[in-house]
């Protein structure tokens, strides 16, 4: 190959076997001897347990075993803390983190209080309507604010409340510049993001191999090699007698990183314990208990500004659901506090969160990870100002952007990743611009007026993000050139869709002039590649990315040095593509890569001290710190002022991730995060009642948006290359899906002229019926 | 053990296959854990997301909402047969690929099974018309777009 293939729309390496059926995903596990495993599940929220009987399960035909929490003996302890708190003064973090079986208490809907095993799936469900429990139902904690107040119910007693943390972090002097404002706007703003609900849920099987000594776990995690070391560990296992494959997963999007889940510690335990392979696929309606949800945040926000619109400070309280257990630490509020800031110049800022303990699912990041909260609030806080100061809402938004030569960026608080929140780049006002000329904003005033004579409601909404990804600690990546000429790659991250098997191939095939489909990329099993951390973040590409770029590099090296000495040239005379490594000028004088792979593994003569075997090497890669993207969406809707109905005429987005390896597949990526931000906008809202019961726990009644409800998309990027890694990119998983809030709430008040009518749009998700509630008694 | 076993004997893929199941045993957990037709998937079992979709008699229908004794005697056809003998893509396979129509892929075998009758019936749909007939299948990472492209173009390419 001589031509780059890096920065072009190279079709995947991996549809192939996603398209006829033929790629293996977790349910697709067949072992002999396989027993199933189901989990009964509390249907209380808070109650204690008075008992769980699990004897007449046991006498159920085809029933193996049944355990109770009692019967893990030390193995049962509480998870690790997944990411501990972030190094910030005065911080209060009380870690309470998920057990495997409850004991005593239970503390949320769906929690596993017992795990029956038996020859079919079909009989573990049956023999769970066998189990006896009596549970003591105690009051739940569901709202945030009744849950912080004196008396309320805890849900940890030993917490002494239901703080789970709280973190002040400022920059400036917030109530100074308030005194000196000519405006302060202030309001109560409600965000709440739903479940990610991938079309696989989760899984687990584990096989223990008592005569290899050897543990096998196929788990749907997007983070292996975490899986593997706390494993091994909880098992009193070596690392290395735990092989985790993370298989084909069927999209992740945040919730399946979460570890340890109850699942993923104990059917390891128990495929040990009977020495069987055993599988547990989780269900759909398990799924909405069993599997991490984002949900709700309330925010007391106040933006100080000048006449001239802008910024001079903003405050914000807020309170964040944390669910049950804590194992995340504080990612989601930190993410909502940094992301808060957008791309404006705030001088000052003074922000404070309390993560509250629940009695509802745990907590922790979906795509976007409390991103959305942070935007939402900034976003409508503009607005509002703009309203206030009879300011164009784009108008107001120019004013206040991070002009490009002020970069790198700090903005004096720590972000997630335990650094300093520094923007590494960026060149905003192109990008606004280029979403206001795709979108039609000079023109839209007339048509939205023309189209209102024919009593058709348009709006539009124009809101602006940034995104920190690809943060550290690393990745590593090993190249190697095999004999037959084609490489293999391994990284220890998990893919669920990102296209990892193309864009990981597109970087090694550059440096090693090879094709893109003669690299086979492997990803998410511990025996391939041994050490990593795992996709999240928007770092797959990012970190991992530049690791395979590394580790090609070396082997390209290596490849030309062999040739050199084969052809008793410079290096420099040399030229590798095609599989090949010939002389500059003389094709015909080559070497093929597969044979220099040969020649490198001799099996007679004696090699120089120092030399490695193989053609092949192992890099890593760890960025200090993250690298930001930004982008603006734009939308014009059109609303049916009587039934609310919503239809999307047009949306925009305009985006700058840095150096795009790969544009065909990073717009899938765009498109799908945008499908999920107009989900979480007007149709995904999981509905509790007070007691903690999730009242539309199916697909029938959680409304995952179908192809009616997701537009035509018109994508646009610039390009402003990261610092940060030698191949200056960003990352994009998590961009689509930020802003849509904002956007919705800005168009839909635009198109119901409710702004004239003194309503204002000050939380997501909204739907039909929601807006009906908020207009009811609306002027006009 | 309840002892409540049928004989079913159906096609798949235009293979004869003769089994003894159990009345309660779903079509999808048949066709995936009996004959080892995994590329088959199950999204939800309740009938919404579409991913279990396979084609009963020519019929797009959900497999995990019926039991296998109800395939007895039936015609089935799943993702594994979608392709041509010799291997090569059927055309909505191939419009797929070249319009990055799948990401983690897991929803794709029941949109495969879906489209592939619609096209069938509607050969040259509009664009409303394919949302419209993909909108029984829930697609969690590609927002749609790619696989309305990709639906338009294999039927294009299918009317030759």
């Amino acid at each position: 190959m001589s031509t780059r293939t890096f920065g072009e729309p190279i079709k995947r390496n991996e549809d192939r076997r996603l398209l006829t059926g033929q790629a293996l995903f977790i349910d697709d596990v067949e072992l002999p001897g396989m027993l199933h495993a189901a989990l009964l599940r509390s249907q209380a929220a808070h109650a204690r347990i008075r008992k769980i009987d699990v004897s007449k399960a046991l006498q159920r035909p085809g029933v193996v075993a049944a355990y109770v929490a009692s019967d893990l003996g030390d193995y049962w302890q509480p998870g690790p803390i997944l990411v501990p708190p972030p190094p910030i003064d005065g911080i209060i973090f009380n870690a309470r983190t998920q057990v495997p079986l409850a004991k005593e208490k239970v503390r949320h809907v769906g929690e596993p209080l017992a795990i029956v095993i038996a020859e079919s799936r079909y009989i573990a469900e049956d023999a769970l309507d066998d189990i006896e429990v009596e549970l003591e139902q105690l009051p739940a904690v569901v709202d945030l604010e009744k849950g912080l107040r004196e008396g309320s119910a805890l849900v940890h007693e030993n917490v002494g409340s239901n703080v789970s943390a709280h973190v002040r972090q400022t920059k400036g002097n917030y109530a100074a510049a308030a005194a000196k404002a000519d405006h302060v706007i202030k309001r109560r703003f409600r965000y709440e993001h739903g479940i990610s609900s991938p079309i696989e849920t989760r899984g687990v099987v584990a096989q223990w191999d008592a005569r290899a000594n050897q543990m096998t776990i196929w788990d749907t995690t997007q983070a292996p090699v975490f899986v593997r070391n706390g494993l091994a560990g909880m098992l009193g296992l070596n690392e290395r007698q735990v092989r985790v494959i993370a298989p084909f997963v069927g999209g992740g999007f945040g919730p399946k990183i979460m570890m340890f889940y109850p699942e993923e510690v104990l059917l390891p335990w128990v495929s040990m314990k009977l020495n069987r392979p055993i599988k547990w696929i989780e269900d759909r309606l398990e799924h909405f208990f069993a599997t991490t949800h984002e949900r709700g945040q309330i925010h007391d926000a106040e933006i100080a500004l000048t006449s001239d619109g802008r910024i001079l400070g903003i405050k914000d309280v807020f309170l964040h659901d944390g669910g049950a257990y804590d194992p995340y630490g504080l990612t989601v509020p930190i993410n909502s506090q940094c992301t808060l800031l957008g791309p404006y110049v705030v001088p000052n800022y003074d922000s404070t969160f309390t993560q509250v303990f629940t009695n509802l699912p745990i907590v922790t990041p979906y795509r976007g990870a409390g991103r959305q909260h942070g935007v939402f609030v900034m976003e409508r806080l503009l607005d509002l100002a703009a309203h206030e100061l009879n300011i164009d809402p784009v108008e107001i938004r120019r004013r206040n952007l991070i002009p490009p030569d002020a970069f790198p960026y700090n903005n004096g608080i720590i972000y997630q990743d335990f650094s300093v929140l520094e923007y590494d780049s960026g060149n905003y006002e192109p990008v606004l611009d280029l979403a206001l000329d795709a979108i039609g904003y000079k023109t839209f005033r007339d048509a939205q007026a023309a189209a209102r004579l024919q009593g058709r409601h348009l709006g539009i909404g124009v809101a602006a993000y940034v995104e920190g990804t690809g943060i550290g600690p690393y990745e590593g990546a090993k190249v190697q050139v095999q004999s037959n000429g084609k490489v293999s790659v391994a990284t220890g991250i998990g893919t669920q869709g990102q296209g990892h098997f193309t864009v990981f191939a597109q970087i090694a095939a550059d440096q090693l002039g090879v094709a893109v489909t003669d690299i086979d990329v492997v990803t998410g099993d511990t025996d391939q590649f041994y050490w990593g951390a795992g996709t999240f973040a928007s770092r797959g590409a990012v970190v991992a990315g530049n690791a395979v770029n590394e580790a090609a590099k070396v082997v390209r090296k290596k490849a030309l040095k062999l040739a050199g000495d084969l052809f008793e040239c410079s290096e420099d005379d040399l030229v590798i593509e095609n599989g090949r490594v010939s002389i500059v000028g003389i094709p015909e004088k080559f070497v093929k890569l597969g044979d220099l792979a040969k020649q490198a593994n001799p099996m007679r003569g004696a090699v120089e001290p120092g030399t490695e075997p193989g053609l092949e090497s192992t890099q890593y890669f760890g960025p200090k710190m993250g690298a930001t993207a930004n982008g603006v969406h734009a939308m014009i809707v059109e609303m049916d002022p009587q039934t609310f109905d919503l239809k999307i005429l047009k949306y925009v987005v305009v985006h700058d991730c840095g150096t795009v390896i790969n544009p065909m597949i990073l717009a899938g990526q765009i498109h799908g995060g945008v499908a999920q931000g107009i989900g979480n906008a007007f149709y995904e809202k999981l509905a509790f009642d007070d007691q903690g019961q999730l009242l539309n726990a199916s697909l029938a009644d959680y409304l995952l948006p179908t192809a009616l409800e997701v537009p035509r998309m018109e994508l646009a990027h610039t390009v402003t290359k990261s610092p940060l890694n030698p191949m200056g990119i960003k990352g994009a998983g998590e961009a689509g899906a930020i802003p849509g809030g904002p956007l919705f709430a800005q168009a839909i008040e635009d198109a119901l002229d409710l702004k004239g009518r003194g309503v204002e749009l000050l939380e997501i998700p909204l739907s039909p019926s929601r807006l009906f509630e908020l207009t009811r008694n609306a002027k006009g | 053990m309840d002892t409540d076993d049928h004989d079913v004997t159906l096609m798949v893929n235009g293979v004869k296959y003769q089994r003894l199941v159990e009345s309660r045993l779903l079509l999808s957990d048949f066709l995936r854990h009996n004959l080892a037709l995994a590329g088959t998937h199950v999204g939800c079992e309740h009938g919404v997301c579409g991913a279990c979709t396979i084609l009963l008699d020519g019929e797009p229908v959900r497999s995990c909402l019926m039991l296998a004794v109800q395939a007895n005697n039936h015609e089935i056809s799943t993702i594994e047969g979608l392709a041509n003998k010799d291997g090569t893509f059927h055309p909505l396979q191939q419009a797929m690929h070249d319009h990055h129509g799948l990401q983690c892929g897991y929803c794709t075998p029941g949109i495969l099974m879906t489209m592939s009758a619609f096209l069938e019936e509607n050969t040259s749909p509009s664009e409303d018309e394919v949302r419209e007939a993909l909108s029984g299948n829930l697609c969690r990472c590609t927002g749609y777009q790619n696989i309305v492209d990709a639906v338009m173009a294999a039927a294009e390419r299918m009317r030759g």
